[in-house]
Order: C-alpha cells, then structure tokens, then sequence
C-alpha cells in the first residue's frame, strides 16, 4: 500500500517535470549560429558577384571528392567594377557525398564558401542533392542573412576603385605641392583647377 | 564440455567442424549480425547446451572500411574526418589521439588554452560515451527508462558540442597544433551549469538502476574476469579497472595537461558485469570533477599554434595513446617526411576487450552473453575499422 502511493508519487513528480522532448515535424530544434550544414557559397552584396574564383583549393582539399569547380574570367574585372581577375564559372556539390567536415570552409581564402545552416534536405529525384551554382548562391544567400554573415577580409580595390585612388592621391599630392610653393600663386591655382575638371 | 568440442580461433566456425562418430551434438545459435543487443553489425556463433553457452566464436569484419589504408592516402588534415567515425560516441577522444600522434612527430606544442578545451570536450565526451552505455545497456536487459533519462543528458551535451564545433557527432574540431576556432564567450558559464545538470542526472541514474534487485541478479556474478587474466587479455579501460587494476593512461602517462588536473580512478574489486558498470557511473562523476578544475585553468590566449596550414612532420615513427571511453586508443604513425603518413596503426580499445569476450562468456546462459556484451561496450566503427 505504502510503496504504491510511493510509485504514484514518482509518476505524479515525472508528470510535472519540464518536457524536455520535441515534437520533431512541428516544432524545429533550433540551431547555434556556429552549426555546420551543408557548404553553400556566399554573394558580395558589394560587388554583386560570388566570392568563388573558381581557385579549386576546396576541391583539392576536401576528404570525399563531393565538389568539383570551373573558372572563367570576370567580365567586371575588364569593365573595372571588380578586383577579381577570375569568377566561378559553374560549380557542383554531391551533398549526398559531403561529410559536413567544414575543411573547404577552412581552407578557402576568400571567404567564398560556408557552412550553412541548412540540415534538411529530403528530394524526391535520386540526383537531386547535386546541387550547381545557382542553387549553392541561393543557401548562401539565404545563410548570410540568418546569421549575419560578415566577410573576415576585406575586399581589394577594383581596378576604376583603384584609378580613382590614384587620381585622388595626386590631386592630393597637387595640393600638397600648392601648399608647399606659396611663392607661386598663378602655377597653384592652375593645378588645382585642373584636377578638379579631371576628377569631374 | 564435450569431447568433440571445435576449435576456437576466430578463422573457423564451429559448424564446419564434422562430427567425427555419431552421438548427440549441441546446438548452435547465430547471435547477430542483425541482433539489437549486438550493437552494430556483430555475430556470435554459439554451442549451446540447452541455454548454457558452452562455446562462442565470435565474428568481426561487417563494418570494415579501411580506415587504416586509407589514411595512408590522406592528408593528416583529413585523417581527422576518418578518426571521428572510429568510434562514434566517443569523437573528440579519437581525434585528440591522431592529432597529438602527430604533434609529437612534428614536436608542436598547442597552446595551453587550446589543451584545456580539448580536455573539457573530452571529458564531455567521456560521460556522453557512458550515459549511452547506461541506456543501451538497460535496454540490452529489458529496461527501457534509463535509456530516455541518459539521452535526456547526452542532448543537452550534445547541445553544447553544436556550440563549440558546428556539429553533434562528427566534430573535425581539433587541429594539428591545436583547435579550430576558440568557444564562444557564454562557453565557461554554459558548460558549468551542464555540470551541474549532469551531476544531478549521473545521481538519477545511479538510484534508478544501480541497486535494483533484478539489475543485480542479472549483473553481480556474471562473467568475472581476474585482474591478471584482464592484463594477460591485453583489456584496457574501465573493463580493467573493473577488474581492480588501477591502470589509466591519463594517470600512468598523462598527455595533455591532465597532470595539472586531480582525480581519482575509479576501480571495481570483483571484476563482474556490476563492477563493469558501476565503474562508469563513478568514471562519469570524475569526469565532471575535471572539467570544473579545467575550466578553473582556463585563461585567454591563443587556440592554434604558429604551424604551417599542410602538416609535414618529418620522417620517423610516433605511436600515440590516450584513455578513451573505451580504454586505451593508441596510433602508431610511420611517416617518410610527407603530407601523408606511410602507414597507420590503430590500436583501438573495442577490439582488444572483445579478446576476452569467450572466457567470459562459457559457463553462463544465452541472456547473460547478451549483458556481458554490453559491458564490454564496444562499438564495430572500431573493432572493424
């Protein structure tokens, strides 16, 4: 008699705990921000343009073989919108063969592929989890804004950033040589207009 | 015994042997590879005498990959990847063994706070491995409760390895010359309020199981094992400390920086399947004991050492150990100067404690074979490699 109020004791204190459980399909457990899912490639908001140049050193490093690149050269980098010579011309991932490691992410420099936060992935096509470019761009578009993503290293000067750079530092050095020969007004002013009809 | 009795060595069946005269023969029992109580992909033939084991010829290989050979065609980057499917539960032990295999050949010295996080992952890892023996161990005897209060537990640590490597099982956090990235800031205070929490369910489990009546009729007796014939076997871990030797590699030769730490060993006196268990559950409590001091050392710095991205040791010859969950993992690397090692050895603990798997067993029933399996604990990612 006693044990069994004591058992039903037990229950009642098991019936009130907190649930720890999660009713999986409804409810979603979240994930750190730190969570390694599939790769996914990232986008420069700034450039309007992938990351990936297509260096292929993730290929090379990556313990499965699950990826494979191709690059081509960047036509912004020839209009002078982009410092990146090369740009990625396609790029595949077998998820079904990536092991998650996170060594591509390691090994990039430039910041260009990611571990997104993406975990589940059911396709109904047998080579549905080879995914190409686009669908990549898409996750690290997608990756990006769930956690904030920012880039480690900053962007190098395109070739226009850096023309306008150079124009910049030698109307500065004009000025500075202005500042320097005050003993000669008319030469002075000269220059600076002259730039200044340059840089507009 | 009879006087027909088959060969024992792990190449033959008992089946294949004919019968030389006529008479009556045991029967045999195919235990697995399908078994739940096998925990993976194992097979037990057995000559039974009604339901008395007589003989057992246990049968590895289902889940041979090749870790060993492959390795040898990795990068040590990537030998990493392979080391964490070894043993499955227990991940950042196996791949504190390969990295620091490799640091003693190139002779890197990690950075001390890198040391400490690998210390306290380990640790974590130790009671994840543990609880889930409970569990399945319980599961293994019909009871099914402890499985759900561990799994509750090794979630919640699990949680905290998501925050620390970006994935539950498959780390590949440790580097050669120290870790990936360094934790998060809420990393210390998170970590001791698990603590505390597993404290609390380590004791739950130890009242739920540990002293009830049928547990031990099933466990206390079964499958005794002397601390000489333990040693003679080559068992390692808690399997031999159960058996009263007090030998851990954290102890015997400290890697790391656990000779900084203080703890005890937990031993066992009769070398039974209850010693076997209890052992864990008093391993699991030190365990915590030593984060809460790693933690207490923990100071900011650096988590990776100035090495090169491409480990190249030079050439010569490392072996490695470190106390698993499972006992005493060991790798022995022949480099030739390389990227890649020349060859690989792996002495995983799974394997060895499997050893004494027939001594153990003869003489008892076909439900004890089961429960001394399950102490032995052992996980076919390493037993077959």
């Amino acid at each position: 008699m006693l044990s069994g109020l004591r058992g039903l004791g037990v229950t009642l204190r098991g019936a009130l705990r907190p649930k720890v459980t999660f009713e999986y399909p409804k409810e979603h457990l979240p994930v750190d921000n730190r969570f390694m899912g599939f790769p996914a490639l990232t986008w420069d908001v700034a450039r309007d343009e992938p990351y990936c140049t297509g260096c292929m050193v993730c290929v090379r490093y990556c313990p499965t073989q699950c990826m494979s690149a191709k690059m081509q050269d960047n036509e912004k980098f020839s209009e002078g919108v982009s410092h990146r010579k090369k740009i990625i011309e396609s790029f595949e991932i077998n998820l079904g063969r990536c092991i998650l490691c996170g060594i591509c992410v390691d090994v990039c420099n430039f910041d260009a592929i990611e571990m997104s936060l993406e975990h589940e992935r059911s396709e109904r096509l047998r080579n549905a989890n080879r995914v190409d470019l686009p669908t990549l761009l898409d996750m690290g578009r997608v990756y990006q804004v769930e956690v904030g993503w920012k880039q480690s290293k900053p962007n190098a000067a395109s070739p226009n950033e850096r023309a306008a750079a150079k124009a910049a530092g030698e109307e500065a050095k004009a000025f500075e040589e202005s500042v320097v020969e005050p003993s000669d007004p008319d030469d002075s002013v000269n220059t600076a207009e002259e730039t200044g009809e340059d840089a507009a | 015994m009879t006087e027909n009795a088959a060969p024992t060595n792990m190449g033959s069946t008992i089946t294949q042997v004919p019968n030389p005269e006529p008479g009556t023969v045991d029967m045999m029992v195919n235990m697995g590879p399908q078994h739940p109580a096998t925990h993976g992909v194992f097979r037990m033939e057995l000559r039974v005498d009604g339901e008395q084991i007589q003989d057992l010829v246990p049968h590895i290989g289902y889940l041979h990959r090749g870790s060993e050979k492959l390795c040898e065609h990795e990068l040590y980057s990537q030998i990493i990847t392979l080391f964490d499917r070894l043993d499955y539960v227990s991940n950042f032990n196996n791949e504190l063994v390969i990295v620091s295999a490799v640091e003693k050949l190139m002779d890197v010295a990690p950075p001390p706070r890198a040391e400490l996080i690998r210390i306290i992952m380990c640790e974590f890892n130790r009671i994840a491995s543990h609880l889930l023996f409970y569990g399945t161990f319980a599961i293994d005897m019909g009871a099914i409760t402890p499985l759900l209060y561990n799994f509750r537990d090794r979630e919640k640590i699990q949680a905290l390895f998501e925050s620390v490597s970006g994935a539950r099982m498959m780390h590949n956090y440790f580097r050669v010359g120290g870790v990936k990235e360094d934790v998060a800031d809420d990393f210390e205070s998170r970590s001791l309020a698990l603590c505390n929490e597993l404290e609390y369910g380590i004791d739950e489990t130890d009242r739920l199981l540990t002293e009830n009546e049928i547990f031990l009729e099933r466990t206390s007796g079964i499958g005794v094992i002397s601390g000489e014939d333990a040693l003679d076997w080559g068992l390692s871990g808690p399997v031999l400390r159960a058996s009263g030797v007090p030998y851990d590699v954290r102890v015997e030769e400290p890697y790391s920086r656990y000779d900084e730490l203080d703890f005890g060993i937990p031993v066992g006196s009769a070398g039974d399947c209850w010693d076997r268990f209890y052992v864990r559950i008093l391993e699991a409590r030190e365990s915590v004991s030593i984060i809460r001091q790693a933690i207490a050392l923990m100071e900011p710095g650096d988590t990776m050492a100035q090495i090169r991205r491409i480990a190249r040791p030079p050439a010569g010859e490392v072996y490695a150990h470190c106390e698993n969950p499972r006992g005493d993992l060991g790798v022995y690397i022949v480099s030739e100067g390389g990227d890649r090692p020349y060859r690989l050895k792996v002495r995983p603990p799974s394997f060895c404690n499997l050893q004494a798997l027939r001594d153990l067993t003869v003489g008892h029933y076909i439900a004890d074979a089961v429960v001394i399996l399950g102490t032995l604990d052992i996980v076919l990612g390493e037993v077959d490699r």
